[in-house]
Order: structure tokens, then sequence, then C-alpha cells
């Protein structure tokens, strides 16, 4: 029996604007159980960036229960919320949003600085996550402003990595980039979560990007409208040529 | 966060500005610098006109005669002027408890020759406890003695700038031994010179350097005509924790002597050197606190400049604090980076404030030869307000920080 990672039931969310409800989440229930790669895929307005929020900790339902990891967050304060995100979650975002003045190795470390891990310590775990992200060595101590898109999602993945997280969300990460290193990015989780056993969940508008995961959650208009296994799913080659370009 | 992580963090974010981190601390460092700057110019001409009082003597005393005022007329002539102090009251005050010394004075202005030259001075009858009650030292010869004023011998001893006067010319410096056993006269009568006194620098009304000193005995005889009253009776009390003991004694002491009920209606005033020196003083702190609190306003306006900056500083970096708010920093954690950051700011201005006022207050004394004191207080006053102007006008800053939410700092573009 796999251990369950994220149980969502019945969760709703109403943004309130003026006098006017609005009702973004109507209602969502499902599963992820651990070492599963998920794709809940939607277009704009569907409701799933506001669950991506949910789902990492970043905000809270205002109806149904949300556990992660065995315990029920939906109800915890902002302070309590940043040590979930902290122990439990490793996040990717469509811009990176790397520290731009700060060494590769510096921003990799950066959650470990708020879990008060020491310098040497933080730095080797730090260089381990950015050996299992497949990023090259020599620009380790380059500063992140300096490298390209593909190597900067690279880095955010291994940030996202260091503090052994339960769960892997990635918002959009090809967004930003173009097909031949989103690939590559693809690729990082494909590994990340068949060799390494990670669970992820990637958010996505494009079903070609959905298609690389096991598992694919279709949303509309705050609705499941689909929750199947991905049969015909894409593997993602190893393009390490890109590895050698900076900017 | 460890505390090293922070400083870290605090002093990369300091360092990547470097000219507009750099002009926000201007603010602080010429606030800081004026605020030192202004209080050791205000500290230093308290000390100096401090020390100018405490050299009249220590621990003293000054009984002077009151008002005079002719019988039927409400005219005064003024504190000092009557006839009321007398040899038998200060040898009484001699006996107090608690009184080291003694001295009697009568003094007036005469004309002095000698040598050819002439000069207006005044010439101070007293007796040999005068030196160490006003703390007047003798460079050469000695002072007047007992014996001299027994016997009312005609000696003087003078002051450097009665001696340069006398002595010299707009050339030549005077020198003590060119005065020694020279004979001086004054008001028609030869008194020989047994001694010339060091230089107290004073200047002004009541210039030591600028008197001569007789026997007390001499001047009533052959320069007042008469015996029987003092201008001054100057005394020392044993210690600085006495004084006021022996200033009450001193006037219920002579109040009784001069038959008067009414303390209002005393014929003499009783003047204690600390009450001279308190006077001093609070006209010389409303003199430092005036300049200080000009300062003071431009280390606000710099505060101000540093709570710009920091809230310049959190709008540009939203994206930063919701990532590190993603990634497990505490509103805590987001506060003290940014409120360290101000107080980073404050603090390096701080002190570059403090070296800048020094070296300020050391040009103003070098080339103006105004005496000015940088104290420690002042220092370690500046250092705690520049730290408090960090937190004050860092804080809210931080707390606008620390209260983005993730999600809306994520998404700002």
């Amino acid at each position: 029996m796999m251990r369950t990672i994220i149980e969502c039931r019945n969760i709703r969310k109403t943004y309130r604007t003026g006098n006017e409800d609005t009702v973004v989440l109507k209602g969502i229930s499902f599963l992820i159980n651990e070492g599963e790669f998920v794709a809940i895929m939607g277009p704009s307005g569907s409701g799933k960036s506001t669950l991506m929020h949910i789902l990492g900790a970043l905000d809270t339902p205002t109806g149904g229960e949300y556990f992660l990891d065995g315990r029920n967050i939906a109800t915890f304060t902002d302070d309590e919320l940043a040590d979930i995100r902290r122990e439990k979650i490793g996040f990717v975002f469509q811009a990176f949003n790397l520290l731009p003045r700060a060494t590769v190795l510096r921003n990799v470390s950066l959650p470990l600085v708020y879990a008060g891990v020491e310098k040497e310590k933080r730095e080797k775990i730090a260089e381990a996550a950015l050996d299992d992200s497949a990023f090259p060595k020599a620009f380790w101590r380059h500063h992140s402003n300096q490298l390209s898109g593909g190597m900067m999602q690279r880095v955010a993945i291994a940030r996202a990595l260091v503090n052994d997280p339960a769960l892997i969300l990635a918002d959009e990460p090809t967004g930003n980039l173009d097909s031949k290193t989103g690939e590559m990015v693809l690729h990082t989780f494909q590994s990340l979560n068949a060799s390494r056993g990670k669970t992820v969940v990637l958010i996505t508008h494009e079903p070609y990007v959905a298609e690389h995961a096991g598992r694919i959650i279709h949303i509309l208009d705050g609705t499941i409208v689909s929750d199947k296994k991905n049969d015909a799913r894409r593997i993602a080659r190893k393009t390490d040529d890109e590895a050698h370009e900076t900017h | 966060m460890k505390p090293i992580d922070l400083f870290e963090e605090t002093y990369g974010a300091v360092i990547v500005n470097k000219v507009r981190s750099g002009l926000t601390m201007l603010g602080i460092v010429i606030g800081i610098a004026s605020v030192i700057a202004m209080v050791a110019i205000g500290q230093g001409a308290q000390g100096s006109i401090q020390s100018s009082i405490q050299s009249i003597g220590s621990n003293l005393i000054i009984i002077m005669p009151g008002a005079s005022r002719s019988i039927g007329s409400t005219v005064s002539a003024g504190r000092g002027s009557a006839e009321t102090l007398t040899p038998d009251d200060a040898a009484a005050i001699a006996a107090l408890p608690n009184v080291a010394a003694v001295a009697q004075e009568v003094s007036g202005r005469y004309q002095v020759l000698s040598n050819g030259q002439n000069t207006n001075t005044t010439i101070l009858g007293t007796t040999s406890a005068y030196p160490a009650v006003r703390n007047v030292q003798v460079d050469q010869g000695n002072f007047i003695t007992d014996a001299d004023v027994a016997v009312s011998n005609r000696v003087a001893v003078i002051g450097p700038t009665v001696l340069q006067d006398l002595f010299g010319s707009t050339t030549a410096t005077a020198t003590p031994a060119m005065a020694l056993d020279a004979t001086i006269r004054i008001k028609g009568v030869d008194f020989k010179v047994v001694g010339v006194t060091l230089s107290k620098g004073g200047s002004g009304f009541n210039n030591q350097d600028d008197m001569i000193y007789v026997p007390l005995s001499a001047a009533q005889h052959y320069l007042l005509g008469t015996s029987a009253y003092l201008t001054e009776v100057d005394v020392e009390a044993s210690s600085e924790g006495a004084m006021a003991g022996v200033q009450a004694a001193i006037t219920n002491l002579l109040l009784s002597r001069h038959n008067i009920s009414d303390p209002t209606q005393a014929d003499f005033n009783v003047l204690n050197q600390a009450d001279i020196v308190a006077a001093a003083s609070s006209v010389t702190n409303t003199f430092t606190m005036l300049l200080a609190s000009i300062a003071g306003i431009s280390l606000l306006v710099g505060g101000i400049g540093i709570m710009n900056m920091m809230l310049t500083t959190v709008t540009e970096r939203t994206r930063e604090i919701g990532l590190r708010k993603a990634i497990g920093a505490k509103k805590k954690d987001i506060t003290l980076q940014f409120l360290s950051e101000a107080v980073m700011l404050t603090f390096t201005g701080g002190a570059a404030g403090i070296v800048l006022g020094w070296l300020a207050a050391f040009l103003v004394t070098y080339f103006s030869g105004t005496a000015t004191s940088v104290s420690l207080g002042s220092v370690i006053l500046a250092f705690g307000v520049s730290a408090a102007i960090g937190i004050i006008f860092g804080y809210y800053p931080a707390r606008r920080a620390a209260g983005l939410s993730p999600i809306e700092a994520l998404r700002y573009e």
C-alpha cells in the first residue's frame, strides 16, 4: 500500500470582491500517492492556479479538508504554513524566482538557511541536489543571472530538492522556456520521479507538457472533469548540449 | 535563521546597491557627525568655563559686603560697597568647623609707577593664606608672609601682566628676575617687589594676572587709610561635601554678629563656587542643547531617508520576498532581514559619522582654538541613536514586507 501524500476532500475556495463572491474551486477531491507524477491541467481561469496555491500551502481553502503528508493544514496560521512549505514542499515556478545576485550554490541552499542548517552542511546538501538535477559543476559558483533559462530552471529544481520534500510542486515550469530546454526540464522531472521516487505535481495548460505525467487531472471552472491514468505517456529526451550554453 | 546568515543576507543586500546605500547612509553620517561636533563644541565651552571657575580656588566660598545705602536715601551704591565686613568677622569664620583656610582682602585701583613706566591696576591687600585659598602660585620669589602682615612691610608680589606692563616693552618680554627687588611706587608709596606669580591665563574682570598683592596691613595703612573693613573674605572649605554646611554656618554666624534677624536684610553676600559653576553650566548646557537639537533635526531627516529607501527596497524586492516566504521564511525572518538592513545602514552611517564629527571637532579646535571635547558618552549616545533610528524607521517597511502574502508577492511584476 502506497503512502498518501495529498488528500483533498471537497476543497472549496471563494474570493470576496466587494459584495460579490466569486467561487473559484467548487469542491475538489482527489488523492495523490507517494511516487506519482501527476499533471493538473486546465485553461487559464479554470482554478488550477488557486488549487496549486492550496496544494503548495501558500493559501488555505475556504471549505473542505486538505491533508498533506497526513496533516490537515486547512486551518494552519501563516507561520505554520511557512514551516509546512519548508519541510514538505519543493516549489518550481514558471519565472524561476532565483535571487539574481546570489551564486547558484547560495540559491539552492536558501531553504536550508531558513531551516537553520550550518553553512558547510548546507552547501554539501546543495551540491548533492545540483547533481540530482543534472546541473553542471562548472557553474556552481556563477551568479544565477549569468545562466540561461534552462540552467536557471535546473537551479530552481535543485532548490526544490534540498529540503528533501514529500512533494515537488511545479507551476508551468516550461512556460518561459523554448521547447528544447523545456524538454530538458521535463526529463529532469521524469528522472527524479522514476529513479529517485519523488512525488511530482505539475500544473500546466499545455496538453503536450501534461502528457509527460503518469496521471492527468483536468480542471474546468473549478471542478474536476477528468482524472485518469495517462496511457500514452511521453518520455522526454535528455538533451545535454544546452548545459554548455550561457548568456 | 542563524545570526551569521542574517548578517550575510543583510550585507549582500546593502552592498548590491552601493551608491544608493551610500547616499542613504550619508544622511545619517551628516546627522551623527553634526551631533557629535556640536556637542563637542558645547561641552568644550562648558569645560573651559568650568576650569576657569575652578582655577580661582577649590572649595571656595566668597563673602562680600552687601550694598551700602546712605541714611534716608534709597540710592544703592552696589553690592560690595558697604563697609560691614571686619577682620574680626574673618577671625570668627576661621574658627568655624570644616574651614580649612581664610584669606582677608582689601582692594582698590591705583596708579603704579616703576622703571619709568606706569600702569593702573588692582592692588590687593591680603594675608599669607591667599595663594592656597585662591589657587595662586608664585613663579619666583615668595608670597607675602605673616611677618610682613604683622609689621606692615612695604613689599609687593606682582602678577605677570603687571610685570610685562612695568618692566617689559613692546619688543621684549619681561622676566621675573628683572622685577625682583625692584621698587615700585603705588599711590606715591614705595614697595619692594618680592615675588612674581605664575600666569593663570585669566582675562576680563578680576584678572589675577593683572594684580599687585601687598600685605593686608600695609594696604590699610599706606593706601586705604583705614583698618576697619574688608572688601572680601575668601574661605576654603575642608571638602566639597562640607561646602553647603560651611556656607550656612558662615551666614548664621555673620547674621548674629551683625545683629540681623531677617536673613533677607543681610548686609553681606555669601557666594559658593559650586553655585557659580552651576550657573555657568546651565548657560552652556542650554547652548549645548540648542546645538544638539539643531543637529538632531538633520538626524531625523536622515532617518526619514532610510525609511524612504527601505520602502523602495521592499517594493522592488516583492518577488524575492514572495519566494523567500514560499520556501519557508516566516514573518519574523522577513521582518528581521529588512530591519537588520536598516540597522546596518544607520549603524555604519553612525560609525562614519562619529569619526567625521570627531574630525570636525578636532579641526574646529585646530583652526579656531575653541576648546572641544568629544566625550565617550556622546559617542555611545550617537551609536545608540543611530541604531534606534534604524529600528524605528526600518520597522514599518520591514513589517510591510513581512505582511505581504506569498501569492501576491510571487505574482508581482
